[in-house]
């Protein structure tokens, strides 16, 4: 989780990630920020993030994006 | 038939009085029926191909969701037996299996339309390279484009990636998945929708509506409004802009950027208008496809609220999928330990190219619009790199950030530089539209503004007027939308207000509205365009 | 519930008023400019009927006078005449003239014989928006329309006419129920002299066939007229130019002795009509002035008489008074144009 939290605070230092919620509707992360995510959570957490995983539901909170990440490791 | 015909209206009339005259349960097959005699109408040949798109689409999904049934149940019994890595393992495969049949469908309905889109743009640029060499000539084909193959194309193939996806069900009734591909009042230009949004309307059972029916009609009348008293009178003077560049540069380029700025816009989504309204006064719920673009503050914004549907469709199915994809994530791996922090961005970027090549060139087959998609991206990536000096701009001046003449300030510029980039598609010449735009600094002679020189367009004073009224009207009804639309705001004051600003439309679009053999004369004129 | 019926008809009720006040409000009005629209409107406010009714192109209406028939032979007559009307237009005005009355003789004018099809969508608006609404009207309407034009304009002229926001004016509002009357009974009458001079020979013509269409129209006129107990009444007006052609006179005659009708052709009897060319003609020949007309119709009003088709109605009530107006109105009409002509041209 820590290394989540980081990834995201090196794409928007100025966002306080362990309570935000509203990531992707107040269009804090657009779309360029998203496959950014998608690849260094590849490279750091080895999971792979397919292209229908990408919805709003995931990527609103740095929680949803946890689970998202342990589901995909689980298979 | 255009949307703006009476031909059109005609056919609304009276599939809208049978659509609620039948029983509810026939109501879909209706709406089908009326959009097959919508294409029909438009060249029966039309049918064989969106006929081809919807059978090859309906049966694939088919496939792949029975595919995903088996997988699925057989998976659910052999779980406990199977490791993690295996589990990993017999899911790629199983994916895999499962995108054979979506593979094959793309190719199928994305070579029909790579064939009657692109085929003539292929030949044309082959033989300019083989006369380059001294070799010869390919023959040219003369291909007509089935109406908005490239709008039905793009719906069908969304569905058959979000059946893959497990997004939405297979629909497995013929005639209900043949209408959605070929819904009427979207075929034209769009939008692209989809299936999960639609279909929980389009195959409904609707009763009479009166107040859905009446905002429907209402936005129908404003569209027709956009459409005809604005556009079509800006179209007038852009032509005559455009068929003669040599003459009119400088500010008549600015003219022209600023001109064509709004003639698309009042003619794109006063259609998109009509196309909602339309399908409102039907039951059906179709998706918004703009949201005051011309609001936006940059350009990445911009294509967020500029034919959404379009760009959503490109992100999701395109650019998503491209930037998860192995190679470009073993590109992501290199450039990151490569170049540091910029590296990091460097996949991205790319597919961000590969993304605004594939828009442009879906707008059409030419350089020109090849390079207004390329040019956008370079935009966006651009403002994206320079991210850190806005940073350290608004740190130096911080009350600037968030103060409305600021904000004023980033919306003129994004209009300018889109409206700049956009008149490649009204040039439709690469070297000739940046000769254009070159003479806005060479050769500015802001005096033809007011010398009377604009009255030579082919349109008068009044004409101008009329436009100026109708563009600052739309203006208006933008900000006061912002929360809530205009009609709403209306009909909650009093239903008074309401049909009488409807009234009002009608009556201006009848007598201002660009229409019959009044307005050939001009048509005539510039009609070498 | 109620209440919204009621603002919807209400609502629908004040939109159909603005529809026909605007439709009122952009129809040209024909009154200071153009007065050749406002013929075929004109005829709906005559009083009596007619013994003779012409019906024609500007060869018609700009060659007889209706007044000097009244005065000199007491035939009461009107001309059904518009510019350059197509056969077909001048078949279905005939249908609906007997609608309203059934005079003794119809006078039609072969000219446009040589018009096979729709020809110019300004002069079927001059022709066709005059025509109360008809089954009449809208035959004629499907017949003369040009590719470009709708059928819907016809019936609502607004759709045609909207362009005119910009030129509106102040004549727009002061007709917007009512017009003037332009014409003497459907005579349009001109009192200018221009002579005729080195009138050019018609120019020879790949084919001097009639078009079927045309034969199909003058015979539903000939059997309308036979089945309606009018005398039928062909005429080419003694106008030098557009050329009239020696094998075209002769398919005329072949027809009319084939269907026993008359056929006057005045080109043959300028002498005897006594029409002198460098007076009678305010436009080099095309069209005669006053004098001309005068002429023409006194020859005329004699021929008919001689034949028996008319009687005279001098002293007969209504047409007494009606066409003592009329010639009152036509004197004076007279005096102001010659004044103005002079005040023109004061040499002449």
């Amino acid at each position: 989780m820590e290394d989540l939290l980081s990834i995201l605070r090196e794409l928007h230092p100025d966002i306080d990630f362990e309570t935000c919620t509203t990531l992707i509707d107040d269009q804090i992360l657009d779309s360029i920020d998203i496959v950014t995510l998608v690849a260094e959570i590849g490279s750091t957490f080895d999971v792979e993030v397919p292209a229908e995983e990408l919805t709003p539901e995931n990527f609103n909170s740095a929680k949803s994006l946890w689970e998202m990440i342990q589901r995909l490791d689980e298979a | 038939m255009s949307f703006a015909s009476t031909q059109f209206l005609a056919f609304l009339a009276a599939l809208f009085l049978l659509y609620y005259a039948i029983p509810r349960r026939h109501q879909w097959k209706l709406l089908l029926a009326g959009s097959l005699f919508f294409y029909w109408f438009a060249g029966w040949w039309c049918l064989i191909y969106i006929g081809v798109t919807a059978l090859t689409t309906y049966a694939a999904a088919r496939k792949v969701e029975d595919m995903a049934q088996a997988q699925d149940a057989w998976f659910q019994v052999h779980r406990p037996e199977l490791s993690k890595e295996e589990r990993k393992d017999w899911k790629a495969r199983a994916k895999s299996a499962r995108f054979r049949w979506v593979l094959a469908c793309l190719l199928v309905n994305f070579g029909i339309l790579a064939v009657v889109k692109y085929t003539n743009f292929v030949v044309g640029n082959l033989n300019a390279a083989l006369s380059a060499f001294g070799g010869g000539q390919l023959p040219g084909f003369s291909i007509v484009l089935p109406m908005g193959i490239s709008f039905y194309t793009f719906q069908s193939m969304g569905y058959l990636f979000d059946v893959y996806r497990k997004k939405c069900p297979a629909e497995r009734n013929l005639g209900k998945f043949a209408l959605f591909v070929t819904f009427f009042p979207q075929l034209i230009q769009g939008p692209i929708s989809r299936f999960g949004d639609l279909s929980a309307t389009l195959y409904a059972e609707h009763s009479w509506n009166t107040r859905q029916i009446a905002m429907g009609v209402e936005r129908v009348i404003w569209g027709l409004a956009k459409k005809l008293i604005i556009a079509d009178r800006l179209a007038i003077p852009l032509r005559a802009l455009v068929a003669d560049p040599d003459r009119y540069q400088g500010v008549y380029v600015l003219a022209v950027i600023f001109l064509y700025a709004i003639q698309l816009y009042a003619d794109f989504t006063g259609g998109i208008d009509i196309t909602i309204g339309v399908a409102q006064m039907l039951g059906v719920k179709v998706a918004e496809n703009f949201q005051r673009p011309f609001f936006s503050k940059n350009v990445a914004e911009y294509w967020r609220r500029w034919h959404i549907t379009m760009g959503t469709w490109f992100r999701d199915y395109l650019f998503y999928p491209m930037s998860v994809s192995k190679p470009i994530l073993d590109l992501h791996q290199k450039c990151r330990n490569r170049f540091g922090p910029f590296g990091k961005r460097i996949s991205v970027h790319v597919c961000s190219l590969i993304l605004w090549f594939a828009t442009g060139i879906w707008h059409g087959a030419s350089w020109n619009f090849i390079v207004w998609g390329m040019l956008n991206g370079v935009v966006i990536i651009i403002s994206e790199e320079c991210e850190p000096l806005y940073t350290r701009f608004h740190a130096r001046f911080p009350r600037l950030k968030g103060s409305r003449g600021w904000d004023l300030v980033q919306v003129l510029r994004t209009f300018w530089l889109m409206g700049a980039i956009r008149v490649l598609d009204v040039y439709r010449d690469v070297p000739l539209t940046f000769r254009q735009l070159g003479s806005v600094v060479a050769g500015f002679r802001p005096q033809v503004l007011w010398d009377g020189s604009f009255l030579e367009l082919g349109i008068s004073l009044g004409d101008w007027l009329v436009a100026a009224v109708g563009a600052l009207s739309l203006l208006a009804c933008s900000l006061l939308g912002r929360r809530e639309p205009v009609r709403e705001r209306l009909l909650r004051h009093s239903p008074h207000l309401a049909w009488g600003g409807c009234l009002l439309l009608i009556l201006c679009i009848l007598i201002f509205g660009v229409y019959g053999i009044g307005f050939d004369a001009s048509q005539f004129i510039y009609n070498q365009f | 519930m109620k209440k919204h019926i009621w603002t919807a008809v209400f609502w629908c009720a004040l939109g159909v008023t603005a529809l026909v006040l605007l439709n009122a409000l952009f129809m040209p009005k024909y009154m200071s400019d153009i007065p050749e629209g406002a013929l075929i409107a004109e005829y709906y406010r005559e009083e009596a009927g007619h013994d003779v009714v012409f019906i024609g192109d500007c060869e018609v209406y700009e060659n007889f006078s209706p007044d000097l028939l009244w005065r000199e032979y007491g035939i009461p007559s009107y001309i059904r005449g518009s510019a350059q009307q197509l056969i077909w237009q001048s078949y279905y005005l005939m249908e609906e003239t007997l609608k309203y009355e059934t005079p003794k003789v119809m006078v039609f004018n072969v000219l446009s014989m040589k018009y096979g099809e729709p020809q110019s969508e300004a002069y079927n608006r001059l022709n066709l928006d005059g025509m109360r609404l008809s089954r009449q009207k809208l035959a004629a309407v499907r017949a003369s329309m040009t590719e470009e034009e709708s059928f819907l304009s016809y019936l609502f002229p607004l759709l045609r006419y909207h362009t005119r926001w910009n030129e509106l004016s102040g004549e727009d509002v002061s007709y917007l129920f009512h017009r003037d009357i332009v014409s003497d009974s459907g005579y349009l009458m001109n009192v200018e002299v221009r002579p005729a001079e080195n009138v050019p020979q018609g120019k020879p013509l790949p084919s001097y066939e009639f078009a079927p269409v045309c034969w199909d129209y003058l015979d539903k006129m000939a059997d309308l007229c036979q089945s309606r107990g009018v005398q039928l009444v062909l005429i080419k007006a003694p106008s030098l130019y557009p050329w009239w052609y020696d094998q075209w006179e002769e398919q005329i005659e072949d027809y009319a002795a084939q269907k026993g009708l008359p056929y006057l052709n005045f080109l043959e009897y300028t002498d005897e009509l006594g029409l002198d060319f460098s007076a009678d003609t305010y436009d080099s020949g095309l069209h005669l002035n006053l004098y001309g007309a005068e002429k023409l119709s006194r020859w005329f009003g004699a021929w008919l008489t001689e034949q028996g088709l008319v009687e005279d109605r001098r002293g007969q009530e209504p047409y007494t008074g009606i066409w003592n107006e009329k010639s009152a109105a036509y004197a004076a009409r007279k005096e102001r144009l010659e004044a103005e002509w002079r005040r023109e041209n004061p040499a002449k």
